[in-house]
């Protein structure tokens, strides 16, 4: 009897110990939606890998931000709407005390999320993808599309088209080849504007989705002549288009991709089509980023990385996984000067942190990300924070950056995202705040 | 011993003519739709509303359309979510352009819409049969999915061609917590639910059934096939209209048109499979199975790996739970090829002899 007693006794103490040890120790705990299995579970073991990776390292190196530890638990997503539903009402209640921004990597899960992330306080960050309209902060005080967007994207990629045509595309053609998704359509509304504010030719083809067969489209872009081919694809879809590139002999340096067909993963299956190609991306690849090169050294070194294959440690997915993971423990950091240091931020104070962040050049540089991604800058009426790219082009082994930060056409594309959120304002029956009082 | 009806006398034809002719059965029911109406809104979680018992009724209704259409009918089709997608865009246009329309009308609407798509659809049916309807109902798959993206105005010219759906509001009352978004799902889905029931037991679902056995020998005692099918095809496309708008508006809150993916369709006709086909109640014990199992199944692995000491990863969680999901469906359909509602009827029989088996 005693004998069965004591381990029972043992376990209680134990257990005691760790429930003590847990209230003395703060935690800020991040709800991670991701997906590693399913067609696109390529991507997000990159880009969760070193989105994880830079939590550890943030708690390794400088045992937290002010003492406060990273937790996190993840929820496979498969990057499915219903999926993503239910790993975000599961991670909710585990989020009630303190949240990190989430990053569901998912336009339909973003898109589905954004009503819901609201309701219960949680911020909701859209890196690069999801509802773009989210920049006015005004009618979306929970959502961020933070850095860039997709339009500004496209009006970044405009310009720098228009710098290496001498400063004018009058009369050019461009082809949208785009994924037939909202993904891919989102894109349209800026280069419309575009088109017509600089007087160029532009012809949309839609690819539907999957996207493993394109010679319809190729030889639309063939009898058309275009000049350059701006292209919006998405998983399988991007290197059948280089291989079509080939096959049709057109200039893999005149197509430049949006920064989802900009990662090892698009290229290196198309092979020797890919040479020459290029896309926009915010942040950039390699190991010579100092934090990446550190993660490598203290997180694995130590045998605690993520990723199972350590070869992808600065891939272009990998390293933007880190920068997602930077912007969101900066946040953190930021909230805390103002609601108090070493402590957990609940979901309302991590989103106002989002809403203040100030990453200047020297405060990426501070933070050993220096060229990893643009300087950011959000307010309440601006959740993106940047609007800038790089272009960059694959030389066969590896992205290399050609151009420095290119900014979009703000004061083109942003009143568009204003209307925008006016009408989704006005369906929801949202009254917006009012920014200039915001502080 | 539970089931004996010993005793239970009907000594009226509308006694004997009623839905659910054992007293037990009767209880049963309304004991069922008590928990669900009162017992499960008071004790269930947020979680549970949002994840779970929402998307359950939802995809049992949208199984139940599809049943009256596959199962008692006898027309394999593969449009599904497409009658869903009509119907989630419909509520969402009727909702934008009629001033002031309420909503439960603009899901009827909704419905109305999806029916008379579903039987521009169903025309095919007239002439061909078996897996070539099911090709020729995969057409309405892609075409309505295509048509959805083509035109701008069906989306209000949403950039990115997303609806984002309406408040619901009844009668002054904001239905936007879970648990209202629940109770009135439930109220939508059970009552179409035991409409479903009468019907099939109608002149109407008769004449169905009839058709799907043998639609020569129905033609022959005077059944007109043309409208008789055109009809199954009409109702079916109304329960999964309602459904995509209850999908839009109770449960995702914004949708896109890819969403109503082809692959929808097939977990909306695995549910009637492996529930049973031609059983109302095998729509739900389908649905259950379907959305459930994936989710206990990701709740209960890592336990049970750490109770081995097994290392493992949430990927392969994922893995292990495709692998067994996969497993059981292949189970069940060896078991009772008919699905889970023939088990559960058999149980009853079994039951109701108890304890004199002969």
């Amino acid at each position: 009897m005693i004998k069965n007693f004591k381990p029972a006794v043992t376990a209680v103490a134990v257990s005691l110990a760790m429930l003590s040890q847990s209230a003395i120790s703060a935690e800020q705990f991040f709800p991670i939606p991701s997906f590693r299995v399913g067609p696109y579970g390529a991507n997000g073991q990159s880009f969760y890998g070193g989105f994880i990776d830079y939590l550890n390292y943030v708690n390794m190196k400088e045992k937290g931000v002010n003492g406060v530890q990273m937790t996190y638990e993840e929820c496979e997503t498969e990057y499915n709407t219903a999926k993503g539903i239910e790993c975000y009402e599961r991670l909710k209640s585990k989020a009630a005390q303190s949240a990190g921004p989430i990053h569901p990597m998912s336009t339909g899960i973003s898109y589905a999320l954004v009503d819901k992330s609201a309701q219960d306080k949680l911020p909701l960050t859209m890196m690069g993808y999801g509802r773009t309209d989210a920049v006015d902060g005004s009618v979306f005080p929970y959502a961020f599309p933070l850095v860039t967007t997709y339009q500004m994207q496209a009006s970044a990629i405009i310009k720098f088209l228009k710098e290496k045509n001498g400063g004018s595309l009058a009369g050019k053609k461009i082809v949208y080849l785009y994924h037939d998704s909202a993904y891919g359509k989102e894109a349209i509304i800026a280069l419309e504007a575009e088109a017509s504010l600089n007087k160029f030719n532009l012809v949309q083809v839609p690819v539907a989705h999957p996207g493993n067969e394109q010679g319809a489209q190729w030889l639309k872009i063939r009898q058309e002549r275009p000049d350059y081919v701006v292209f919006w694809g998405w998983g399988v879809m991007n290197q059948t288009a280089l291989k079509a590139a080939q096959k049709v002999g057109f200039p893999r340096d005149k197509m430049i991709g949006s920064w989802w067909t900009g990662s090892e993963e698009d290229v290196v299956p198309a092979g020797e089509a890919a040479k020459g190609y290029m896309a926009a991306t915010w942040n950039v690849s390699g190991k010579q980023v100092p934090v990446i090169a550190d993660i490598e050294k203290v997180v694995y070194g130590a045998g605690k990385g993520n990723l199972q294959d350590a070869s992808k440690i600065g891939t272009i997915l990998y390293n933007r996984g880190v920068s997602a993971a930077v912007v969101s423990v900066e946040a953190i950091r930021k909230a805390q000067e103002k609601f108090g240091k070493g402590k957990p931020m609940n979901g309302t104070q991590v989103a106002w942190g989002l809403e203040h962040l100030d990453m200047t050049e020297a405060r990426i540089k501070a933070l050993g990300a220096a060229n990893l991604l643009p300087e950011i800058k959000t307010s309440c009426s601006n959740h993106e924070g940047s609007g800038k790219v790089k272009i960059q082009q694959w030389d066969g082994n590896k992205w290399v950056p050609v151009t420095d930060w290119i900014e979009g056409n703000k004061a083109l594309i942003h009143p568009l995202f204003q209307a925008s959120a006016k009408q989704y304002a006005k369906e929801k029956g949202i009254t917006p705040r009012d920014c200039s009082k915001e502080k | 011993m539970l089931y004996r009806e010993a005793g239970q006398f009907k000594t009226t034809y509308a006694a004997d003519q009623q839905l659910f002719p054992i007293r037990q059965d009767r209880i049963g029911l309304l004991l069922l739709l008590a928990v669900a109406f009162v017992g499960v809104p008071v004790l269930a979680s947020e979680y549970w509303f949002s994840a779970i018992l929402i998307p359950f009724l939802i995809f049992s209704l949208a199984a139940l359309g599809l049943n009256i259409l596959t199962g008692y009918a006898g027309q394999l089709s593969l449009g599904t979510a497409a009658f869903m997608a009509v119907g989630a865009y419909a509520a969402y246009n009727f909702q934008l352009r009629v001033e002031g329309i309420p909503i439960l009308v603009s899901f009827i609407c909704a419905g109305l819409t999806a029916a008379a798509v579903g039987i521009l659809f169903g025309l095919p049916s007239l002439r061909i049969k078996g897996f070539y309807l099911a090709v020729a109902t995969l057409a309405a798959q892609f075409f309505i999915v295509w048509c959805l993206t083509k035109f701008p105005w069906l989306s209000n010219h949403s950039s990115s061609g997303v609806i984002s759906a309406q408040d619901i509001v009844i009668m002054g009352f904001n239905f936007d917590t879970p648990v209202s978004k629940y109770l009135l799902v439930l109220a939508i889905v059970s009552v179409m639910a035991l409409a479903a029931k009468n019907l099939v037991r109608s002149s109407t679902g008769r004449a169905w059934m009839a058709v799907r056995d043998m639609d020569v020998a129905a033609s022959v005692i005077g059944i007109k096939l043309m409208p008789t099918k055109l009809l199954a095809f009409a109702v079916s496309s109304f329960y999964c209209g309602v459904a995509g708008a209850l999908y839009a508006f109770c449960y995702l809150g914004s949708v896109e048109p890819d969403g109503f993916s082809l692959d929808m369709s097939f977990k909306i006709l695995f549910m009637i499979i492996i529930g049973g086909v031609g059983s109302i109640l095998g729509c739900f014990l389908g649905a259950a199975f379907i959305l459930l199992l994936p989710i206990f199944l990701d709740f209960t692995l890592p336990g049970v790996a750490e109770l081995f000491g097994l290392p493992f990863s949430n990927a392969t969680v994922s893995h292990i739970q495709i692998l067994i999901f996969g497993a059981l469906i292949m189970f069940f359909l060896i078991v009772e090829p008919h699905g889970l509602a023939r088990l559960w009827q058999i149980a009853k029989e079994k039951l109701r002899l108890w304890p004199f088996p002969h």
